[in-house]
C-alpha cells in the first residue's frame, strides 16, 4: 500500500490547488466567494453563446468523463452528460449499483480499474456522504473530482444552478431574503444551497419546515429555523421547495402527503406573503399537490425550467475551470 | 528469579503510597516494599532513580480479535503492544462469531494468551448464547471456568424481559454484567453524534438519548433484580448525571469511559475521518467535559482503551462503510496520565482509574503494589518526552487518531508476575 494510502481525515481545501484554482468540486462549503461568482460568470457566457459555437472551443476535447453513478439519477447524469459533450470530452456512464460492487469490489479497486483505463474526470453520486471527497483524497492525482450527490452531504452544482438562477433574476445577494422549505434534514441540496447562500452573503437565509424534519443544530450553519409556513414566507425575495420524498411519508416523521400539503405546500394564496416579485424554485422531480401547488409550479413566479437549462451551463462551467486548473499545472 | 528494585518512585493508588522505596519481586510475587530493605537474595538489582513504579494498568475492554478474526489482530500482536504500553491485564470482549458461550472457547483464549505469556487475560462471557440476546448463555459453567464478567456487548436484547432473566441469572452466579448502553432503535443505525457536525456532514446520527435512555431502562432493572452492574464507554452528559444518582442512592453500579472521549469530540471528525468513527460516537464538548468531572468525583470509575485493532482496509472507505474502533491499548497510559498534566485529576487519582478501580470492577487482586500478590509493575520515566506514531504501533492495528501527539512519560520496563515482558532500549 502506497504510504498517501492511509485511513485519515478528507480535508475539504483539497478542493483547490495550490494556485487556488478548482481542482475537484466536492462541497459549496469553505470555497471564496470569488470563486462561487467566477462559476456562475462562466455559466453566464455557455448560457449566451449559441450552441454552434460552443462547439468550435472543445475545452474537453480529448479529455474522458467517467460518470460514476451509485445511486440513480437519470436526470442529472444526463445533465453533467450533455454538458461534457458539449465542451468535447468523451463521456463513459457507469451504472455501479448493477457491476462490480454488487460483486463485493472495495469503492477504491472500482476506481483503480478506471483510472487504468484514462480517465480525467470522475462525477460521482453515491447514497453516502463523503463518497466524493473520499474517491478525491485516493484517486490518481490527474484525476478531478465533481461531487453529483453524496448522502445527505453535498449536492454542489446543484446549489450553484439555483444560485446562478436567483443572481440572474435578482442581481445582488446581499439585500435578499431566501428560504428553503421542505425535507431539509435529508437534503443534500439544501445544505449546498446553504453554504452557497452565506458564502454569498445573501441578507436573511431561512429554513421553513416541521421539528422532524429539521436536523440538529442546523442554525448553527447561519440560517433562522420557522416551523410556521405563513411567518417563513413574508417579505421574501426567493423561495426554494424542496422535494419531499414519498418514502418518508412511511416513516414516522411525517403524518400524510395531505397534512404536508396543508402546513408546508406551496399555494398561490400562501405566496402573498412574499414580496410581489419573489420566484419560486424547485430542484426537481416536483412532487405537485404535495410541497408545490401546480399553479404555483406553473406559474409566473415559477423559474423551474429556467433552472434545468442553468443546470447544463453551471456543470460546463465547472468542468471547465476544472480542466482549466488542470492545463495550468500541466503547463 | 528475583528483582531489586531500587530507589522507585512507588506509585500505589490502593495504599496512597507515594515515596521512594526499594521493592523485592521474588517468585513471580512482590515480596518485600520498604526503605534500604535488605533482604532480595539473588537479586537483580535495577536502580531506578528518578523512575516512577506503578502497578501494571488493568484494562477493562480490548477487542482482542482472536480467535476468528486474525486479520485483524492475533492474542500475540495484541500481548506484545500491552506489554509496552504498561497494560498488564486485558480483558477480552467477546464478539459475535467469537462464541465465548462455554468453558471450551474461554480455556481455549486463556490457553492462547498463556502461551505468548506477555499479559493476563481475562475473559468476559457472553451473557446470552452466540451475543443473540434470546437465550442464557451457560453462565453457571463460565463463571467456574474463570470469566470475570458476562455482557451482551453492543448487541441488542430480544426485550427487556430477557435482559431482566439474564441480569438475574448472572447474579446468581455472582457475576457483575457488563453493559453497554444503547437502545437501537433510537440509535437507528447512526454512525456519529447527533449535533452539529453531523448535520453539516450529513451522516446519519445517534442521538444522546439513544445511551441515556438505556441507562435508565438499566438502572430500573438494576432496581428490580439487584444485579452488580458495570457500565462500560459512557459517552453522554446525561449518562453520568444518572450514574451519579444511582451511586448516592446506594445502586451496586460503577461506570467506565474510553480514554479517546475524554480527548477528542465530534469536531475531530470534521473532515469524514474514519479514524473517528467509533462507538459511542465522539459527542459534544459539554458531553466531553461532563465526563471529565464524572472522573473527578468517581461517578466513573475507570478508564480503558476500548482498544478496537482493524486492518487498513476497514477504515479505507466512505465514513458510513468504516467499521467503528479505535486501536486505543497503546494510548491508555499516555492519555490517563494528559488527565494530570491537563489539572483534571492527581497522580495517585489518574493511576487509580486504571489500577485499582478496574481491578476492583473485575474481582481481581492485581492493579496494586503490595506483598504477596503477583509482580504486575511498570517502570515508568515521567521524564521522556515522545511522540505517538502510527509507524512505531506494536498493535497489528494502526487504527488510531492519535499520531503525532506528544505525551511526556514512558513505559521503560513492564514485569509480569516477576517476569520482564517488556524494555524500553534508549533511542
Amino acid at each position: 500500500m502506497h504510504s498517501h494510502l492511509k485511513p485519515g481525515p478528507l480535508p475539504l481545501n483539497m478542493q483547490l490547488t495550490p494556485e487556488g484554482k478548482l481542482k475537484h468540486f466536492l462541497s459549496t462549503e469553505g470555497l471564496p466567494h470569488l470563486l462561487l461568482h467566477e462559476i456562475m460568470d462562466r455559466a453566464e457566457q455557455f448560457v449566451t453563446l449559441p450552441a454552434k459555437q460552443q462547439k468550435k472551443a472543445p475545452l474537453l476535447r480529448g479529455k474522458t468523463v467517467m460518470n460514476l453513478f451509485f445511486e440513480n439519477s437519470t436526470r442529472t447524469r444526463v445533465t453533467f452528460e450533455i454538458a461534457a459533450q458539449r465542451l468535447g470530452a468523451d463521456v463513459t456512464n457507469l451504472d455501479i449499483r448493477t457491476s462490480s460492487t454488487a460483486k463485493g469490489e472495495t469503492l477504491l479497486d472500482t476506481v483503480r480499474n478506471l483510472e487504468a483505463m484514462n480517465a480525467d474526470m470522475f462525477v460521482v453520486r453515491h447514497e453516502h456522504a463523503g463518497t466524493a471527497q473520499f474517491i478525491a483524497r485516493y484517486c490518481a492525482p490527474h484525476i478531478s473530482v465533481l461531487n453529483a450527490g453524496d448522502g445527505r452531504h453535498a449536492h454542489p452544482t446543484q446549489a450553484m444552478l439555483d444560485m446562478f438562477t436567483i443572481r440572474q433574476k435578482k442581481g445582488d445577494f446581499a439585500p435578499l431574503k431566501v428560504a428553503i422549505v421542505g425535507d431539509v434534514l435529508h437534503s443534500r441540496v439544501a445544505r449546498s444551497q446553504i453554504h452557497a447562500l452565506t458564502t454569498l452573503g445573501t441578507g436573511e437565509v431561512r429554513v421553513i419546515a416541521p421539528k422532524t424534519l429539521i436536523p440538529a443544530g442546523l442554525e448553527k450553519m447561519g440560517v433562522n429555523v420557522f416551523h410556521n409556513l405563513d411567518e417563513g414566507l413574508q417579505d421574501l425575495d426567493v423561495v426554494i421547495a424542496l422535494r419531499q420524498q414519498r418514502e418518508r411519508m412511511d416513516s414516522a416523521l411525517l403524518p400524510s402527503e395531505q397534512e404536508f400539503f396543508k402546513l408546508y405546500g406551496l399555494t398561490e394564496e400562501r405566496l402573498k406573503v412574499t414580496k410581489e416579485d419573489a420566484i419560486v424554485m424547485h430542484p426537481g422531480p416536483m412532487n405537485r399537490g404535495v410541497e408545490i401547488d401546480s399553479d404555483v409550479a406553473d406559474g409566473r413566479r415559477s423559474v423551474i425550467m429556467e433552472q434545468v437549462t442553468n443546470g447544463i451551463a453551471v456543470r460546463m462551467a465547472v468542468m471547465s475551470m476544472i480542466m482549466g486548473s488542470m492545463a495550468g499545472g500541466n503547463a | 528469579m528475583s528483582v531489586l528494585i531500587r530507589n522507585a518512585r512507588v506509585l500505589d493508588p490502593a495504599s496512597g503510597t507515594d515515596k521512594v522505596l526499594d521493592v523485592c519481586l521474588q517468585n513471580g510475587e512482590i515480596h518485600n516494599i520498604g526503605e534500604d530493605i535488605g533482604q532480595c537474595p539473588d537479586a537483580e538489582i535495577i536502580d531506578a532513580s528518578g523512575h516512577w513504579l506503578i502497578p501494571g494498568a488493568i484494562d477493562l475492554g480490548s477487542w482482542l480479535r482472536a480467535p476468528g478474526l486474525d486479520h485483524k489482530a492475533t492474542l500475540a500482536s495484541e500481548t506484545a503492544a500491552a506489554a509496552a504500553s504498561g497494560v498488564t491485564t486485558l480483558c477480552y470482549q467477546p464478539e459475535p462469531g467469537a462464541g465465548v458461550d462455554n468453558s471450551a472457547q474461554v480455556n481455549l483464549i486463556q490457553d492462547l494468551s498463556d502461551t505468548q505469556g506477555l499479559a493476563n487475560v481475562q475473559v468476559i462471557g457472553n451473557i446470552t448464547r452466540g451475543l443473540e440476546g434470546k437465550q442464557l448463555s451457560n453462565m453457571g459453567s463460565l463463571k467456574k471456568s474463570g470469566c470475570v464478567a458476562v455482557t451482551n456487548g453492543w448487541q441488542p436484547y430480544a426485550s427487556l424481559a430477557v435482559m431482566r432473566t439474564a441480569m438475574e441469572y448472572a447474579t446468581t452466579h455472582d457475576l457483575t454484567v457488563f453493559v453497554y448502553p444503547l437502545e437501537h432503535a433510537l440509535a437507528n443505525k447512526g454512525c456519529v453524534h447527533e449535533g452539529e457536525v453531523s448535520t453539516r456532514l450529513g451522516l446519519p446520527a445517534i442521538p444522546a438519548a439513544a445511551e441515556t435512555v438505556a441507562v435508565a431502562q438499566t438502572l430500573s432493572l438494576i432496581e428490580l433484580t439487584g444485579t452488580r452492574v458495570h457500565f462500560c464507554r459512557l459517552s453522554a452528559a446525561g449518562s453520568v448525571r444518572l450514574i451519579r444518582q444511582a451511586k448516592q442512592s446506594g445502586l451496586p453500579v460503577t461506570a467506565d469511559v474510553a480514554a479517546h472521549q475524554l480527548f477528542l469530540t465530534e469536531t475531530d471528525l470534521m473532515d469524514f475521518n474514519p479514524l473517528c468513527h467509533v462507538m459511542p460516537p465522539l459527542r459534544a464538548g459539554a458531553d466531553r467535559l461532563a465526563l471529565l468531572e464524572g472522573l473527578a468525583d468517581d461517578s466513573i470509575d475507570a478508564i480503558c482503551s476500548d482498544h478496537q485493532p482493524h486492518e487498513a482496509d476497514a477504515k479505507m472507505a466512505p465514513f458510513q462503510q468504516t467499521e467503528p474502533g479505535i486501536a486505543g491499548l497503546e494510548t491508555l497510559l499516555p492519555l490517563t496520565m494528559r488527565l494530570v498534566e491537563d489539572g483534571v485529576l492527581n497522580r495517585l487519582q489518574a493511576l487509580n482509574k486504571i489500577t485499582y478501580q478496574p481491578a476492583r470492577i473485575i474481582g481481581s487482586h492485581a492493579g496494586r503494589i503490595t506483598p504477596d500478590i503477583p509482580a504486575d509493575l511498570v517502570l515508568f520515566n515521567p521524564d521522556e518526552l515522545w511522540t505517538f506514531s502510527q509507524e512505531n504501533m506494536r498493535s497489528q492495528g494502526k487504527n488510531s487518531p492519535f499520531a503525532n501527539w506528544s505525551f511526556q512519560g514512558k513505559v521503560t520496563r513492564t514485569f509480569l508476575a516477576g517476569q520482564p515482558v517488556y524494555t524500553h532500549l534508549p533511542s
